[in-house]
């Protein structure tokens, strides 16, 4: 068992669910959407991210690239929410938060494929 | 290939990145989980918001204060606690990140990538130069001076520190590498399809052939320059093909040969392949006929015997050990050094003399010796090393044999225009009177200064408009024979040869007519090229030189010129 490999495994999934328990939930109500959840996909998508860089192979671009998506929508999603709770005059609207939500989720495609490339790879090794 | 470097460092940075990640999240974390005291002495929790910016500012050591509200102690401490975490974190980070720089693989690898795009970048044709030692040197000097592009590789760091300091008219392109491995090769432009030539001129035979192999296998249109020091090396590059081989010391008997039989031929070559613009100077002295001694009977010394002996001169070798071959030459045994040796070989009845030992010193001691016994020896001397250039000028011998100079002048005639080798190749087969005579043409011209060579050729690419007109009328060859602009002039230079369908007409007369398909060789005064190109490139320019009159452009000044004709 290569240790490096179980960290690496390690993030990538935990960055997927923890983004999944973000998502998940009626899309326009406030009290399913936790925004501690969103701060902790937020910080594990960049780590998995930063594991994922120095590999030259065409797998290791398509990681680094479905992560990088990853995190693109989740600060996007962070910086909605930050506008509509702080700057905003109409503070956190279900429209507002609509938008945030499914922000994250496209972030979750993005974190499923790179799941799923996961899997590939270990699959494809056994043979 | 491309962002090789730039992935290694992300690699490298791997560790300090998340290690920020962490201390950033872990600080964030902390201030939303600690409760504050708002204006009005309630608890307040922290956002996200607040928290990131918070730990932003004083991640950063920008410190805007406590905000929104006073924090309260347990705050402080959190915060303090953020502070030292973060300063550790950056220090790591940087030094990680100035280790990286600084790392020689890396800097290997970012000098590569850079030198790699340099080359690949490179849109004009340029000659590649295995080995930058002193005929490296000369010949990229040369090349600079007309203004030709090359590129430099060599195994050892200082020579190309040194390409760098060269006050050269372009930005040089150096690689410190290998040329043995074919992938330092590949980067540095052998596959290029503007590369002109190969010129392999390292210190080393087997590295020499190894890029006569791969210039062989990766280029085959490009022409191989190789330097060859044994017969046998020399055997090896020519069964594969390659295009020219360079034995210096083969060279130099063939220079001294045709010195000894016609000295001017002999100054026309050297002339023809000197540096631009240099200033030159006829030889004052002839190797004269008659007894010559040589002493030292090693690589160059048995290439003199061997031309002297075509031209059935007779000669003396003086050497430690009896001569090996299959003749019996008169020999006497002993260095040269001494004058006991010089005398018992007869140094006094002698005409000339050749020190020719791997030995400097001993080459320098021969000289001075000889000389004493017999001031009006003509004198051929070898200089192994360039660092005794300064001796070898101070004991002024007839003629010094300087290696790598042949061998730099040899890849300058071969490297100009492939027109000038063949002209050189005539050039040697030449009599004295027929030399003497284009000498004097020559010198007259250009004030004594070694003249430039260069090529015209009358096909689509450069001169449509020229062979546009050919089919009109016929044109001679005086078209480039004057300035266009004040046609009284005559341009600084001469027609060396014409090659048409590979028939080589020498020395063509100004009225000689030129044919569609012609290549034109001239040597003169460097600025003549381009305005001969003007002539070639401009239509009322060439209609003037054709036809002796101003063609005009605009329409109303064709009809006017029309209507003056009719009136006349």
């Amino acid at each position: 068992m290569n240790f490096e490999k179980v960290v690496f495994g390690f993030f990538i999934v935990l960055a997927a669910s923890l983004n999944f328990g973000f998502f998940i939930g009626a899309i326009d109500r406030a009290e399913f959407h936790q925004v501690h959840h969103l701060f902790a996909a937020i910080v594990v998508n960049l780590i998995a991210t930063v594991l994922k860089f120095g590999d030259r192979t065409q797998i290791g671009a398509i990681h680094l690239a479905t992560s990088l998506v990853a995190d693109l929508e989740l600060i996007m999603a962070s910086l909605q929410w930050t506008y509509s709770v702080y700057v905003s005059t109409e503070g956190l609207t279900p429209s507002a938060l609509g938008s945030v939500v499914s922000l994250s989720g496209g972030a979750l495609l993005a974190n499923l494929v790179s799941v799923i490339i996961l899997i590939m790879e270990t699959v494809s090794l056994r043979r | 290939m491309n962002g090789n470097a730039f992935f290694l460092a992300l690699r490298r940075l791997r560790a300090p990145l998340i290690v920020l990640i962490c201390i950033f999240s872990i600080a964030i974390v902390g201030l939303v989980l600690i409760p504050g005291v708002d204006a009005n002495g309630k608890t307040w929790h922290m956002g996200f918001f607040h928290a990131f910016y918070i730990v932003s500012y004083t991640a950063t050591t920008i410190g805007f204060g406590e905000i929104p509200y006073n924090f309260t102690d347990a705050q402080r401490l959190w915060i303090t606690f953020c502070i030292y975490m973060s300063v550790v974190g950056w220090a790591y980070a940087i030094g990680k990140l100035l280790s990286v720089l600084q790392d020689r693989s890396f800097q290997q690898l970012v000098m590569e990538e850079r030198f790699e795009r340099r080359v690949e970048a490179l849109a004009e044709p340029f000659y590649l130069i295995c080995g930058y030692g002193e005929t490296g040197q000369i010949l990229c000097q040369s090349l600079d001076r007309l203004d030709k592009r090359f590129v430099v590789i060599d195994h050892d760091a200082k020579t190309i520190d040194e390409l760098e300091l060269q006050d050269f008219r372009v930005s040089s392109l150096g690689y410190r590498g290998d040329a043995r491995l074919p992938k330092n090769l590949i980067m540095a432009g052998i596959g290029h399809r503007y590369c002109n030539g190969v010129v392999a001129i390292t210190g080393d035979d087997s590295a020499n052939l190894a890029v006569a192999i791969a210039s062989r296998l990766f280029n085959e249109a490009v022409p191989a320059i190789c330097c060859a020091s044994s017969a046998e090396v020399a055997a090896n590059m020519a069964s594969f093909g390659t295009r020219h081989i360079i034995d210096p010391f083969e060279k130099f008997g063939e220079n001294l040969a045709l010195s000894v039989r016609s000295p001017g031929s002999f100054q026309l070559l050297e002339w023809l392949t000197s540096l631009p613009g240099t200033g030159l100077e006829r030889h004052q002295h002839e190797p004269p006929k008659g007894l010559w001694l040589i002493c030292g009977y090693g690589r160059f010394g048995k290439s003199v015997v061997k031309h002297l002996r075509s031209l059935n001169l007779d000669f003396i070798i003086v050497d430690p050990r009896r001569p090996f071959s299959d003749r019996e030459y008169s020999w006497v045994r002993g260095i040269g050094t001494e004058a006991v040796t010089l005398l018992e070989a007869g140094v006094e009845r002698a005409v000339a003399l050749v020190a020719g030992t791997d030995d400097d010193v001993n080459n320098l001691s021969i000289l001075v010796t000889a000389r004493e016994l017999n001031p009006d020896l003509f004198f051929v001397v070898l200089e192994n090393h360039e660092a005794n250039h300064d001796l070898f000028r101070a004991v002024g011998a007839e003629m010094t044999v300087i290696p790598s100079a042949v061998i730099a002048h040899e890849c300058l005639g071969l490297l100009t225009s492939p027109l000038s080798s063949r002209f050189l190749d005539i050039v040697r087969q030449k009599d004295d009177c027929w030399a003497d005579s284009l000498l004097e043409r020559l010198a007259s011209m250009l004030d004594s200064k070694a003249p430039f060579t260069w090529c015209i050729c009358l096909d689509h690419g450069t001169s449509s408009l020229l062979l546009d007109e050919m089919k009109k009328t016929e044109v001679q060859l005086e078209l480039f024979r004057y300035d266009p602009l004040c046609p009284e002039v005559q341009l600084l230079c001469v027609p060396l040869l014409i090659v048409r369908n590979g028939l080589e007409i020498e020395l063509p007369d100004w009225e000689f007519t030129l044919l569609s398909g012609d290549e034109i060789l001239f040597a003169g005064s460097p600025g003549v090229l381009e305005i001969q190109e003007s002539i070639l490139r401009m239509p009322h320019l060439l209609h003037r030189m054709i036809y002796g009159e101003v063609e005009y452009d605009s329409w109303i000044w064709k009809k006017m010129s029309a209507l003056r004709h009719r009136l006349n």
